[in-house]
């Protein structure tokens, strides 16, 4: 780690991926909060990657908390320029990725700062050749693999079923990053239906998997087209702009060059993961 | 055969791939991914904005396959309609470099 020092108060170190994002808010009470949200995840950076300046503002008088948090409001993100500006209905959020600093206005909800930092993360991963996916992920014997489709298709289940000395680095939101050795998943604090963050970890990546569950484990292959729209349907990306967009498109492209995307058709039990052993 | 000259040009904001032996398109404007057929994928390539789709069809897709140039060329004009409505085509009955 990136590690040193005391730390102001106000101010939080998450390093998810190795990318430390240090957040800076006059509000020891809402750092404290976001500290058990992200348990795991925090450090004291030297020198974070980014720094984000967090004003928070209150929850609307005619709101309930529950409304603000809902995620009913579409997220809008877009280039103004070279800064890239994110609003919904509880924040606005712009960030200046050559300053590598950012500045969100939020209500002080821990939902509205876990959206800021995943769409953050999918705007530096981007960049990076890397991504954020709607899946599962977990680490196993030096290995990583991931495990995405649609909802319901089991990517909780899997990683639920996995064996003792795996470890579940998501069941929720795969980070996922090319390095010098080949592609790698991390863990991260996104929880799904778990309702806990990931371990922080990480492991070189063996497969990447488009779920289903069926009356028997097997595992097709899926042509070149079919593992980019498989990858395609499932990172997480908001913005409607050309060369993120041609990005995040030629990222896909390549992951699927380096990893195997394959179709894991399996009966929701532990002998999933002997198969997953023995073929993946 | 007497229809209306037709010119298609290539949408900016879309990000077009080959991958495998499919061309796959990517629309920036809502993140819609299209695999094309042959046809089509014929279409988008020749899609300069100044070269009629007849003669796009006269060149391209007749020699490819065994069919006569009028059907052709309907077949052509619906699969070109159809990426416009995706957005990832423009159509217009004038080049797309000329004033008029």
């Amino acid at each position: 780690m990136n590690a040193v020092a005391a730390h102001a108060p106000g101010t939080l170190d998450i390093g998810i991926g190795g990318l430390w994002v240090r957040l800076r808010t006059d509000s020891p009470s809402f750092v404290a909060e976001m500290s058990s949200r992200f348990a795991g995840f925090l450090g004291h950076a030297l020198k974070p990657d980014h720094v984000f300046d967090v004003e928070l503002i209150p929850f609307p008088e005619d709101d309930d908390h529950a409304g603000v948090d809902a995620h009913e409001d579409a997220v809008q993100v877009t280039r103004n320029g070279q800064l890239w500006q994110v609003r919904r209905g509880d924040f606005f959020a712009q960030w200046d990725p050559r300053l590598r600093h950012g500045h969100a206005r939020m209500v002080p909800s821990p939902y509205s700062l876990d959206s800021v930092i995943r769409i953050l993360h999918t705007l530096i991963l981007a960049e990076q050749g890397g991504m954020l996916m709607h899946a599962s992920s977990v680490a196993w014997g030096g290995r990583s693999f991931v495990f995405t489709g649609v909802s319901g298709a089991g990517k909780t289940t899997i990683s639920r079923l996995c064996p003792p000395d795996a470890h579940i680095l998501t069941d929720e939101m795969s980070f996922i990053r090319p390095q010098e050795e080949g592609y790698f998943a991390h863990g991260t604090p996104f929880s799904g239906e778990l309702g806990r963050p990931g371990e922080n970890l990480n492991a070189p990546l063996s497969g990447v998997f488009l779920l289903a569950k069926g009356p028997e484990n097997r595992i097709d292959t899926l042509s070149p087209a079919e593992a980019v729209r498989a990858l395609m349907a499932n990172i997480l990306y908001f913005a409607r702009d050309d060369a993120l967009t041609a990005r995040v498109f030629d990222n896909a492209i390549a992951l699927a060059e380096c990893v195997p995307v394959r179709r894991l058709t399996f009966y929701p039990d532990a002998h999933v993961w002997d198969f997953i052993g023995r073929h993946a | 055969m007497n229809e209306a000259p037709l010119y298609l040009l290539r949408e900016h904001n879309v990000a077009a791939r080959r991958i495998g032996d499919e061309l796959m398109i990517m629309s920036a404007k809502d993140s819609a991914l299209f695999s094309l057929n042959e046809t089509a994928a014929i279409l988008w390539e020749a899609a300069d904005g100044n070269t009629a789709l007849a003669d796009i069809v006269a060149r391209g897709i007749c020699p490819l396959f065994d069919i006569d140039a009028d059907t052709a060329l309907r077949d052509a004009r619906e699969t070109a309609e159809g990426l416009a409505k995706h957005g990832i085509l423009q159509l217009s009955p004038h080049p797309f470099g000329s004033a008029s």
